[in-house]
C-alpha cells in the first residue's frame, strides 16, 4: 500500500467522520467546527489531486470566509444550543433515502468509470496556477464577470435583508391568524 | 497511487451525509451547513474529473461553485437573521404559513 493510499484513507476517514458528527452535534458551534475540520480534508484532497489553487481557495473562501460568517450569526442570535432536537424516531425514511442516493452514486460510478483509471501527484500542467489563469480570463471570460455582478447583488441583497424593519409597517401576524 | 474512483465514491458518500442533514435537522443553520456539505463533494467530484480528462474546466467550475456558495451563504444567512427577528426561532418546522 503506497503512501498516496494511506493518505487518502486517513483523510477520508477524517471527513467522513467529521460530516457524521455535524450531523448529530447538538451545538451549532461544534457543527460549524466539523465542518471547518471537514473543508481543510477537502482541501488536502485537492492538493492529491494537483489543484494547489483550489485548495487555497477552498482554505480562504470556505473554512475561512463562509464558516465565520456562520458562526456570527451564530453567536449573533445566540442559537449555540439546540439539544434534544433530533428525533430518533424519525430518522428511519431519511437514512433509507440517503441510503438509496448512495447506493445509486457509488453504483453509477462503478458502473462508468470502472477501477482502473489511477491519479497521483504527477507534476503535471494542471497544477499551474499561470495556466488555469489563462483559461479563465480567456474562454471564462464572461462567466468571470458575471460572477462578480452575482456577489454584488448578493451583497445588496443581504443588506436589504437584514435591515431592521421599519415601525410604521404592519407587523406580521403570528402563527393561527387565519380571518378571511 | 490512487484510483479516481474512490475519489467519486467519497464524493458520493460525503453527498449523501449531507442530503441526510437536510432531511433530518430541524435548524436552519446546520441544514445550510449541510448543504454547503453538499456542494463540497461536488466540487471534490469536479476535481477528480478534471484529474482524468487533464484540462482546467473542473477546476474553473468549482471556482464558479465557490463563488455561487459565497453569495447564497451571504443571503441565506441574511433570510435567516430576517426570520429569526420576526418569529424568535429558525426551527423550519416553524415555517408553516403556506400549509393549507
Amino acid at each position: 500500500m503506497s503512501l498516496e493510499l494511506v493518505l487518502f484513507f486517513v483523510l477520508a476517514a477524517i471527513a467522513i467522520a467529521t460530516a457524521v458528527g455535524m450531523l448529530i452535534s447538538r451545538s451549532t458551534v461544534y457543527a460549524a467546527l466539523h465542518l471547518v475540520v471537514n473543508f481543510v480534508s477537502v482541501a488536502i484532497f485537492y492538493l492529491l489531486l494537483d489543484a494547489p489553487f483550489i485548495a487555497l481557495s477552498q482554505v480562504a473562501v470556505y473554512a475561512g470566509a463562509i464558516m465565520v460568517l456562520f458562526l456570527f450569526v451564530i453567536m449573533l442570535l445566540g442559537l449555540e444550543n439546540i439539544a434534544g432536537e433530533l428525533e430518533w424516531k424519525k430518522l428511519l425514511w431519511p437514512l433509507v433515502m440517503a441510503g438509496i442516493l448512495l447506493v445509486e452514486g457509488v453504483f453509477l460510478v462503478l458502473q462508468r468509470i470502472g477501477q482502473n483509471v489511477y491519479v497521483g501527484t504527477t507534476g503535471t500542467a494542471l497544477s499551474d496556477p499561470s495556466l488555469m489563469a489563462r483559461v479563465l480570463f480567456t474562454d471564462y471570460m464572461l462567466p468571470f464577470q458575471v460572477t462578480a455582478v452575482l456577489l454584488l447583488v448578493a451583497m445588496i441583497g443581504a443588506i436589504v435583508l437584514s435591515k431592521p424593519e421599519k415601525k410604521s409597517a404592519t407587523p406580521l401576524k403570528p402563527d393561527g391568524a387565519k380571518e378571511a | 497511487m490512487v484510483p479516481v474512483s474512490y475519489y467519486i465514491i467519497l464524493s458520493a458518500i460525503l453527498f449523501s451525509l449531507g442530503a441526510l442533514g437536510v432531511l433530518i435537522r430541524r435548524n436552519a443553520l446546520v441544514v445550510f451547513m449541510s448543504i454547503e456539505l453538499m456542494l463540497n463533494a461536488a466540487n471534490l467530484a469536479f476535481v477528480a474529473f478534471t484529474r482524468i480528462h487533464e484540462t482546467f474546466s473542473g477546476q474553473i467550475f468549482v471556482f464558479f461553485v465557490m463563488a455561487v456558495a459565497a453569495a447564497e451563504v451571504a443571503v441565506g444567512l441574511a433570510l435567516v437573521v430576517a426570520i429569526y427577528r420576526s418569529r424568535q426561532s429558525i426551527d423550519i418546522d416553524s415555517m408553516n404559513s403556506l400549509k393549507g
